[in-house]
């Protein structure tokens, strides 16, 4: 369960305090998909870096799991980081000279699971690319490394799913791979997924769009035909 | 993370710079092999200092008698007559004084010394057969004096090399007669040259007579005590350790034989003082020579702190990927000085061999007309492997903790 109240984020940048966050309440409840959309600096990044608790709201309540953010220390977020929150990146974010399967155990790694390597090689099963395990991230296709990606994600048996425009860099076939593998987690294990993303194909596939302007939510509902044709309006 | 994975991602993130991981231990190798070489050196011209030193007597005491309080003036220490012979034999009993190895009484006179027609001024001195161990004399030719010649008050001398010399030039004199102020002395040994040492000379002009023989027939001054009166006795004690316990027991054994109740009426001079301070002295070169090289060593750790500073810079997207897969500040803390560490104990190791095979190779080498002497100690080894990793640490905490310190976000974003 993820609760915002009334959550602000202030940068200063130079002299000047932007607002990237200007007041947003959500609740997103456990095992909900939901899709971010809005346009560049309408403060979606900023979301999704507050509720994968990479970032603290500047003011305001951020609750994951009936616990304040605000008042964890920075090796309790850390934790949550590593166990309950799997993040998927636009530019996949995997270590160049690390194997998929290193890139994969390398969230184990920290949370000091046992038996990693095995959860390792079930993830990369899981997206289909148990004999790319080997590989540097470099022989990987752009879709091939956002599995690589999601199978990092999955092998910390996250509750969370964080994507952000995980589709952004990749053609149309990758992205539907992509897709599917993140409806069939959230319809399948019950995870809960946050993908932020421009496209609409993406979008109506998810059961709710948080449509966002200027640090704030504009609209939030199930995606449907008035969606639809707003979005195409702005 | 585990020790384990500390040490593979250390060593992985190494193995992909070799070029400049190398470059930076190379510093370290450098520093180190410097700072064993140079204090293997340093050692080894201490110990040879040392040594010079031990033979000048770091296990020797003096035993003098005290001021005479006598006659019309103070003549100062050692011109009183309260040492005798007896003191001295009293002194090679184990029982009284275990710590000493000899023990051999001396009185110095003074005397023309004439063989046919040359003639020579030298000092005298009556000694004990003691005398030859005590002072580690080496003779050229002969004998030395014995037991027999002290209890017989016989007329013999052991010639210094240099009143040899003048009397006899480069003639082997034993058997032939000296007159010593007008007796008649009959030379029984030659005392050798000693070239080296710092005892270098001191033979030379010296002509050595049974102790008794100096007393009886040579010496100015009689004592009322009944027994031979000797200027000083040198003790060799067994140990330079021992020197303490030495004069200790000697000052309970002349008490009681002098019955004394208030001050002493001798002294007891020894070398430990002069020791003290020479190895103060050499001590003070070693660490100075140790800290030139610590110097290269410390410039190693600054260029492990750069390269660490360049490689916080370029892995600060590494650094947040890390963290948002949640690594702790400590797993990130770890992470880079492990490779810090990594860095200066590679390099420490290589340093070390190199600096034992340079010191090796130094050993026995001449430099400026002195032979060089190494000693390598395993101290220097282990002094130098801590240094370098502390070194390590040291130059890579700053770095660590700056990288440690990263917000995610901020490194998330980084370009």
């Amino acid at each position: 369960m993820i609760i915002l109240e009334n959550v602000k984020k202030v940068y200063n940048v130079g002299s000047v305090e932007v607002a990237a966050l200007n007041g947003v309440s959500l609740c997103i409840a456990k095992g909900e998909m939901v899709a971010v959309m809005g346009v560049s600096g309408s403060g979606k990044s900023t979301l999704m870096n507050i509720i994968g608790c990479l970032d603290l709201p500047t003011s305001g309540v951020y609750r994951l799991e009936d616990r304040n953010v605000a008042y964890l220390t920075d090796n309790h977020l850390a934790e949550i980081r590593g166990r309950e929150i799997g993040f998927i990146f636009q530019t996949y974010n995997l270590l160049p000279r690390l194997t998929a399967r290193r890139n994969v155990e390398l969230p184990l790694m920290y949370s000091r699971e046992p038996n990693r390597r095995e959860r390792a090689r079930y993830a990369l099963e899981r997206v289909g690319l148990s004999e790319r395990a080997n590989h540097l991230p470099t022989e990987l296709s752009g879709g091939e490394q956002q599995r690589v990606g999601i199978a990092r994600a999955l092998a910390q048996e996250p509750t969370i799913i964080l994507a952000d425009e995980p589709t952004g860099n990749l053609d149309s076939g990758s992205s539907n791979e992509i897709i599917s593998i993140l409806t069939r987690l959230n319809r399948e294990e019950g995870i809960t997924v946050v993908v932020v993303t421009h496209s609409t194909e993406i979008a109506v596939r998810t059961q709710r769009i948080i449509y966002m302007l200027d640090g704030r939510v504009v609209a939030d509902k199930p995606p449907g035909a008035s969606f639809r044709k707003r979005v195409w309006e702005q | 993370m585990s020790p384990a994975d500390t040490l593979w991602s250390a060593l992985t993130a190494l193995w992909v710079n070799k070029l400049r991981s190398s470059l930076t231990i190379l510093g370290i190798v450098i520093g180190v092999a410097a700072v064993i070489s140079l204090m293997s050196i340093g050692r080894g011209a201490q110990a040879a200092i040392t040594e010079d030193i031990q033979s000048l007597g770091a296990n020797q005491l003096i035993v003098q008698p005290g001021a005479a309080t006598e006659g019309p003036r103070f003549l100062g220490q050692g011109t009183g007559s309260t040492l005798t012979l007896d003191d001295a034999y009293a002194m090679m009993d184990p029982v009284w004084v275990p710590s000493a190895a000899a023990v051999a009484p001396e009185l110095s006179t003074g005397g023309q010394i004439v063989a046919g027609r040359a003639n020579t001024f030298s000092q005298v001195l009556g000694v004990t057969p003691e005398y030859e161990l005590a002072q580690e004399v080496t003779l050229s030719y002969g004998d030395f004096i014995t037991a027999g010649h002290i209890a017989n008050r016989s007329e013999v001398v052991v010639l210094g090399s240099r009143v040899s010399e003048s009397l006899f030039g480069l003639r082997d004199p034993v058997g032939q007669t000296v007159k010593i102020n007008e007796r008649q002395f009959t030379v029984i040994g030659v005392m050798a040259r000693n070239e080296t040492g710092v005892w270098a000379g001191v033979f030379g002009e010296t002509a050595l007579v049974p102790i008794t023989t100096a007393y009886y027939r040579l010496a100015v001054e009689r004592t009322t005590q009944g027994s031979v009166s000797v200027d000083r006795i040198n003790v060799q004690v067994k140990s330079p350790d021992l020197v303490d316990d030495a004069e200790r027991e000697i000052t309970n054994l002349l008490r009681l034989r002098h019955r004394l109740t208030g001050g002493n009426d001798f002294y007891i001079n020894n070398f430990q003082d002069i020791i003290d301070s020479f190895e103060d002295a050499t001590n003070t070169f070693v660490i100075f020579l140790g800290s030139i090289a610590g110097i290269s060593l410390l410039v190693g750790g600054i260029g492990i702190m750069n390269i660490m500073l360049v490689s916080v810079a370029e892995r600060t997207r590494e650094i947040g990927i890390r963290k948002a897969l949640g690594a702790k500040r400590k797993d990130i803390l770890v992470q880079f000085m492990g490779e810090a560490t990594l860095l200066s104990l590679v390099g420490g190791g290589i340093g070390v061999l190199v600096g034992v095979g340079i010191s090796r190779l130094a050993d026995g080498w001449s430099l400026a007309g002195e032979t060089l002497n190494t000693t390598f100690n395993l101290d220097i080894v282990l002094l130098a492997l801590a240094v370098s990793a502390v070194v390590g640490i040291f130059f890579g905490i700053y770095p660590a903790m700056r990288a440690a310190r990263l917000r995610p976000i901020d490194a998330l974003r980084y370009e």
